[in-house]
């Protein structure tokens, strides 16, 4: 296996580095008090644009260029860390919480100065509670070495971290029903323009990002933006910069979380990294690359870029498990890279039946502002029911490309897209999946109930 | 029911909660999460509560508490599992873990076990996904569970053992678990790569 320099994730080994003297010895806010002392917050904006950082939250938004939304003129700016990790699939952020909590405050630390804030709130799933209570202790633990509070390093720039617990909702993981939830508010998001970056938390200009990508801050300051940004693998023209936490879950050998560069392939994720399919005997049938919003890509597959002036030139003809990793070439072979965490599928899966799973996800998690996701998820799931019963017809699965149509590009937030887009993606790649369900239905999912009801039935007991 | 309060104690809780945010109806969410733990579920006299400390109306928290899965608006059991079934963990057999937990604990998801001690909720995907499948026992996660694992810790919990007429139809087999979490998320594995899982093409 290729071995890749681990930079980010360089404590996770370290025994009880998610405790202060641990993490210090180990490097930890070395960097922070430099940038605090000695730095000016223009000189740290610039490093992090150089590093060329992608959101790693899942829309691959340039965090550096993210910064610079904020309006010059104003009074108070909140930092806010989205670690609502929920994206089925998705399990990094979990691991720098729990492992190394000091590298986010750190990153959260520098952050702040940089933008001109005063406050973090770190947004948290509730049920992730042992990130939580790992985070609350190396709060605690910051404020009192005196690296947070009035005069964090001596420097007259107060700074606080509170840690926010969420209560339950995959929609509060897009930015701005993270903020109403944040206000004490149902997790609902809101109509943009205007953006977080002018209106955000309490009505204040607010800078919203991702776990991993605030982590990776005290790095880009010490290593300089650039050289941090040539890491990637990826063709320079791309600007996807760094190092970055990759996730394997499915019919892997060794699930786990694995750092490499950006612009590793596919192939790499689940043959190297991943230790290759669970099963000798069943070969991928699909890999769902970045959580479960980003359409599913199948092996057999390939690039068709034969103009030489197409940024995927390099790879025309090549498998899409063979194109390198990056924002802009996964949508460019019509998925998105999402958290660049993957689930992968053996010969096992009957794809209609994934379809069923995860859209039933989203029946679940859509808000219900917006009539087009509301209904529309609610209707793929009942569509994709009757198909399991086996007794559709092949208009059932027109009905459900037509459905995605309805839901895509016509509600307040991306939570629709993320719906219709793995539902076309399954169908697009495996319609024969979904035909062979309309003679056989999906008979893993259906016996359940009635047969389990019929045994535990407290009246029979 | 005695109207819901707080001890002192909680109440400067609350107090510094209310000082973390600029308005006071952020600290809903918090202080809900509060109350929940003291009583085990949200009743209506909580919502009362929150509305009145933190200058709500009932029916802006009553929204808040509907709103969000995290917050029991009945009795629950002093235990509270949720299985997740969400794509990563059903590849891995969290079906016949959630077929397990209904025959042993004879109770449907969603409902609380005949011997009134657990009460067994679906979660959606809890971001455990490499150490699949996975259940959340109360505040604690329980991955790479097979049965047997799954069995020891019911049993922990004072569950009765399956009744001999539901264990007719043995469960299907789980897929052999990886190496331990801590060790498994970093990029140690690969030696053991080309190990064998035990159920390594028994199925076909």
């Amino acid at each position: 296996m290729a071995d890749y320099e681990k930079i980010l994730s360089n404590r996770f080994d370290v025994d009880e580095a998610y405790t202060l003297p641990v993490a210090e010895r180990q490097g930890a806010y070395r960097i922070a008090r430099r940038a605090v002392t000695a730095m000016q917050p223009d000189q740290l904006k610039a490093e992090v644009k150089a590093a060329n950082i992608r959101g790693r939250g899942g829309a691959g938004f340039p965090a550096g260029v993210k910064w610079g939304f904020l309006p010059p003129d104003r009074e108070t700016t909140y930092l806010v860390i989205n670690a609502d990790e929920g994206e089925p699939g998705t399990f990094k952020d979990r691991q720098i919480m729990e492992k190394d909590p000091h590298r986010l405050i750190e990153g959260c630390i520098i952050t702040m100065y940089a933008i001109g804030a005063n406050v973090t709130y770190i947004y948290v799933r509730c049920e992730l509670v042992k990130s939580i209570q790992r985070l609350e202790a190396a709060v605690e633990e910051a404020r009192a070495k005196g690296y947070l509070g009035k005069r964090p390093f001596g420097k007259d720039h107060p700074l606080e971290i509170h840690i926010h617990p969420g209560a339950g909702a995959y929609i509060c993981g897009e930015e701005t029903a993270l903020l109403n939830s944040l206000e004490g508010k149902r997790g609902e998001p809101r109509l943009k323009p205007p953006f977080p970056a002018v209106v955000g938390a309490f009505g204040e200009p607010t800078i919203v990002n991702n776990v991993e990508t605030i982590a990776a801050v005290p790095d880009i300051v010490e290593m300089g933006g650039e050289k941090w940004s040539n890491i990637s693998l990826l063709p320079e023209s791309f600007r996807d910069g760094g190092t970055r936490l990759y996730g394997v879950s499915g019919h892997v050998k060794t699930p786990g979380i694995y750092e490499a560069p950006v612009g590793i392939t596919l192939r790499e994720l689940v043959y190297d990294l991943g230790g290759g399919m669970l099963h000798d005997d069943r070969p991928l049938k699909g890999v769902i690359p970045g959580g479960s919003s980003t359409p599913v890509v199948h092996p057999d597959h390939t690039v068709n870029a034969p103009n030489e002036d197409d940024p995927m030139h390099p790879w025309h003809g090549k498998s899409h498990l063979d194109v390198p990793m990056g924002v802009d070439t996964m949508r460019n072979i019509g998925t998105m890279l999402g958290t660049c965490c993957a689930i992968v599928m053996d010969s096992s899966v009957n794809m209609a039946e994934a379809a069923r799973n995860l859209m039933k996800f989203y029946k679940h998690e859509s808000c219900g502002q917006c009539t087009p996701c509301r209904e529309g998820s609610g209707w793929l799931v009942d569509v994709l029911d009757q198909i399991a019963t086996g007794s559709a017809s092949r208009a059932e699965v027109d009905m459900l490309v037509d459905i995605s149509n309805n839901m895509m590009g016509n509600t307040i937030c991306a939570l629709a897209d993320g719906t219709a887009m793995p539902m076309l993606g399954f169908i697009r790649k495996y319609p024969d999946d979904f035909y062979q369900a309309l003679e056989t239905g999906m008979g893993e999912n259906t016996r359940l109930d009635a047969a389990v009801r019929a045994l535990v039935d407290r009246r029979a007991a | 029911m005695v109207a819901f309060s707080l001890s002192e104690d909680k109440e400067k809780v609350v107090d510094e909660l209310i000082a973390r945010y600029p308005t006071k109806m952020a600290a809903c969410i918090p202080v809900l999460h509060l109350c929940q733990e003291e009583r085990g579920w949200v009743s209506p006299d909580i919502v009362e509560f929150v509305a009145e400390r933190l200058d709500m109306s009932t029916s802006q928290v009553e929204g808040v508490v509907t709103f969000y899965t995290m917050y029991h608006r009945e009795e629950v059991a002093p235990n509270v599992v949720w299985v997740c079934r969400t794509l990563s963990c059903d590849l891995r057999g969290a079906k016949s873990i959630q077929d397990h937990l209904e025959k042993r604990l004879r109770c449907h998801v969603g409902e609380t076990s005949a011997d009134g001690k657990v009460t067994l909720l679906k979660a959606e995907c809890l971001a455990a996904c490499g150490n699949a499948p996975m259940i959340q026992l109360n505040d604690e996660f329980h991955e790479h569970l097979t049965t047997e694992s799954l069995d020891r810790i019911l049993d922990g919990l004072g569950v009765a053992p399956m009744p001999a007429e539901l264990r007719t139809s043995p469960p299907e087999p789980v897929p052999a678990p990886e190496p331990p979490a801590e060790t498994a998320a970093t990029d140690e594995g690969p030696s053991t790569d080309e190990g064998t899982s035990t159920d390594e093409g028994e199925e076909e």
